[in-house]
């Protein structure tokens, strides 16, 4: 209730209580509050915070140990490190950098990525809006139960059965799509029918499947919790309003979900960029840029730390303490990115 | 009811006299004691148009394929031949329908067709993956020297018989039993210190650990050997693995423990304030027990990633093919680590076990999943309800126990009562009243509160 005093007032004896003496019931301040706390909330205070200080220090110590290690060869290849492709840091300045693997991993991502999208978008759809209400819980703790498989188990599935079975799907897109310079592979006669297949093994694309077969289940846990969030009433309003399933879900359940899907797709292409077993396991690597993602010969960062530590110099070890740098840096940003784009979506705003 | 004429028929002059003519119209009569509930959902039956139109689809575009790889264009493969069906079958789905239907129902159809086959293709490969692993180990899987040797004695050459992989078992054990003792206490306590006591430093944390959820296990791996074995100068041993385990574990469960216990709902911390309990015991006696199986779902989840991790083993303890239990000193392998090294070899032998391995590894981690469910599957609600159903399945016994319990609670109010008789006047009789009031309900539900004190059972009163 406004208590102003410069309207005109009713000259009543009501009027009279709001004398001008009142002045300290006009401010409109809230009221200080005292908080006392007994000595187990304060140890318990204490010993939290210590233990939020604790993690953070871990955390960012993380950051400053790789930095520290990293500056020996990051000082001595300056930003040639970015540029070059070759990988001999005992070489010396200019005979090693990360252009090459930066490009594989970011290339075996992107394959990942645009695989396990549509698969987890399309198993995230069925499990929240298709499927029987029965099978439902089963296939959601299914889905939970791949996304903790393994990576190596993976691994073992592309390098001892997806190696051999893909190369005929791969000679044929090449054969069709060669034309497209991505597809094309270099060093193979179509016409010759005795062309040895392993061309076509050890290759981005392989490792770019298995991946996605990894990251799949991360990435459509994500959707059907953000799916499943989808509001009743808006659902069933477009239902009323005569839409139909598909209708419904690109109206209302793919519009509410989208921060979601997005957040989604970018903790999996995070865990693909740092996918280290599985790619190592199916990759031949190489340090020149790869373009072909479908010829023999790929590389990634992780893959090439895991390579090359055992007979590192100590000046190895700090280039490749460099190149986790890079990595961690890029996964870093890409997380950042992921986490505030699910923060500000509607469906982000609850979890 | 009475019979009721609704409408004179057109023409007819009615006589009075004449006996009540029939009703051309009647009303249905409206019993009351029908059950009136909402209406059954119908709509699902599958109409034969539907069905029809699948079929069709189905084998027009199996002939038109089939046309195609034999005759038409230069095709072969298994799998082009099922990608182009599929195709077609998409197509010639859409046109079927749309014969009779309007656009937006045959968008419908086909949507739903996608993502069966989505849904489909994602769950037989997954199978796959994990099926290829134990039949290609199904070789090793029934020797029992597979779980009681290690690989010391065993050649590449051996045959399965021995040899076997008790120190990656082992080792990854130690390993994860390590990185739980490290990452229980700090994760749990830094998920509270998020939740409990807010404000911009908890949101900086926050946002830092939820960046850290994707840290690149060898990244993980790289920074434990920068830090603890390069400047601290610890040995490649088993610790240092569990360390790096630890850093990549952290954040995972930091993240879903939050969540956690952000659900706890907020008119339980105020009952309990409210009662006069501080923050610390809120958080002891309510927001913990609440929610307890959240919490161990979450390291459990947690403990399924750091157990398969590869790489961080691989960098801070090296690989070894005798068992070694101490921690400290030497290379102790882990069960991916071992799959890993298995592999690498060309002999069939050694193949075989890596697949084992891969068998034993994905069985621990469905171990681990089975526990999560156990305990996590359980909402408060559904364990009251299993007590009460125990309780009544129990009766007798539970009879006979509040039998007792009931004969010691008046066992000890006569001793207080006689107490209070012997004492002076002057004596405030505060005591028998907060007995008394000790022993009535809990006046919030907790569970573990309730369970703390003594509940009251039906024949208390009396």
């Amino acid at each position: 209730m406004s208590r102003s005093r410069r309207g005109p007032h009713p000259p009543n004896a009501l009027c009279q209580l709001y004398s001008p003496e009142d002045d300290r019931l006009t401010v409109d301040a809230p009221r200080r509050l005292t908080i006392l706390r007994d000595a187990p909330d304060i140890r318990f205070r204490a010993i939290a915070r210590a233990g939020g200080v604790a993690v953070l220090a871990i955390m960012l110590l993380v950051g400053a140990f790789l930095a520290i290690r990293a500056s020996q060869a990051l000082g001595v290849a300056g930003l040639s490190f970015l540029t070059t492709q070759a990988w001999e840091p005992d070489a010396g300045a200019g005979r090693f950098g990360i252009a090459a693997v930066l490009v594989g991993t970011i290339l075996i991502a992107l394959v990942a990525i645009l695989i396990a999208v549509p698969l987890s978008t399309g198993t995230a759809l069925y499990i929240t809006e298709y499927a029987p209400l029965r099978l439902r819980s089963a296939l959601v703790g299914l889905v939970d139960l791949m996304a903790a498989i393994p990576s190596v188990v993976y691994g073992l599935w592309g390098f001892f059965f997806l190696q051999q079975s893909i190369t005929p799907v791969s000679k044929w897109i090449s054969q069709t799509f060669g034309w497209i310079p991505i597809f094309a592979v270099d060093g193979v006669d179509p016409d010759d029918p005795l062309a040895s297949p392993t061309v076509y093994t050890s290759s981005t694309f392989i490792a770019g499947i298995v991946v996605a077969l990894m990251i799949t289940p991360i990435i459509t846990s994500i959707m059907r919790e953000v799916f499943s969030q989808a509001p009743l009433g808006e659902r069933e309003g477009a239902l009323a309003l005569g839409s139909t399933r598909w209708g419904m879900i690109r109206s209302v359940v793919l519009p509410y979900g989208r921060g979601g899907m997005i957040g989604g797709t970018m903790l999996g292409l995070g865990r693909a960029l740092g996918e280290t077993i599985a790619v190592y396991m199916i990759i031949s690597p190489i340090f020149v840029i790869q373009p072909h993602i479908l010829q023999a010969g790929a590389s990634s960062v992780s893959s090439l730390i895991a390579l090359r530590y055992g007979e590192a110099t100590p000046f190895a070890m700090s280039a490749l303490m460099a190149a986790g740098l890079a990595l961690f840096l890029m996964t870093l940003v890409i997380n950042f990115a992921a986490s505030s784009i699910v923060a500000r979506s509607r469906s982000g705003q609850t979890s | 009811m009475s019979p009721t004429i609704i409408e004179a028929p057109f023409g007819e002059i009615l006589d009075p006299t004449d006996p009540p003519v029939e009703p051309r119209t009647s009303l249905p009569e409206r019993s009351d004691d029908e059950p009136r509930g909402p209406e059954t959902r119908r709509g699902r039956g599958v109409r034969i148009s539907d069905v029809l139109a699948v079929t069709g689809a189905a084998v027009s575009s199996l002939c038109v394929t089939a046309l195609l790889f034999t005759t038409l264009a230069p095709l072969s493969g298994l799998l082009p031949f099922v990608v182009t069906a599929y195709l077609l079958f998409l197509v010639f789905y859409a046109l079927l329908v749309s014969t009779d239907e309007a656009a937006p129902v045959v968008r419908d159809r086909v949507a739903l067709v996608a993502v069966h086959s989505l849904a489909v293709v994602v769950f037989a490969t997954l199978v796959f993956v994990v099926a290829f692993s134990l039949i290609r180990g199904a070789d090793a899987l029934p020797h029992l020297n597979f779980y009681t040797q290690d690989m010391s004695l065993a050649g590449p050459l051996d045959p399965l018989s021995a040899g076997g992989v008790l120190h990656a078992i082992a080792g990854s054990l130690i390993q994860i039993a390590i990185a739980l003792a490290i990452t229980i206490p700090l994760g749990l306590t830094t998920a509270l210190f998020l939740t409990e006591v807010p404000g911009p430093f908890a949101r900086f944390v926050r946002t830092i650990v939820e960046a850290m959820t994707a840290l690149p296990s060898i990244v993980a791996g790289l920074f434990i050997y920068a830090s603890a074995i390069l400047v601290l100068g610890l040995d490649k041993s088993g610790f240092a693995a569990a360390l790096a385990i630890s850093v990549m574990m952290l954040p995972i469960m930091i993240r879903s423990a939050d969540v956690v216990l952000r659900l706890v709902p907020a008119t339980l911390k105020e009952a309990s304030i409210g009662l006069g309990a501080g923050q610390w015991q809120t958080v002891w006696r309510v927001i913990l027990p609440t929610s307890r199986s959240g919490l161990v779902t979450a390291i459990i989840l947690a403990t399924a990633r750091g157990i398969g991790e590869t790489s961080p083993v691989l960098l801070t303890s090296g690989f070894t093919a005798g068992l070694n239990v101490d921690p400290l000193h030497g290379p102790m392998v882990s069960l991916p680590l071992a799959i890993f090294e298995f592999v690498k070899s060309p002999e069939p032998t050694m193949i075989a076990r890596g697949f084992g391995t891969a068998a034993v590894l994905m069985f621990l981690v469905l171990l681990l999943f089975a526990i999560a469910r156990l305990i996590g599957g359980q909402s408060i609600a559904k364990r009251e309800r299993r007590r009460e159903r125990l309780e009544r399945a129990g009766s007798v016994v539970h009879r006979g126990l509040a039998a007792l319990r009931i004969r010691a609670l008046a066992a000890r109010l006569r001793a207080l009562i006689t107490e209070m008789q012997e004492r002076s006047v002057a004596r405030r009789p505060r005591d028998g009243v907060s007995a008394r009031r000790g022993r009535s309900a809990p006046a919030f539900p907790d569970p573990a509160v309730a369970e703390a004190a003594p509940r009251p059972t039906p024949e208390d009163p009396r």
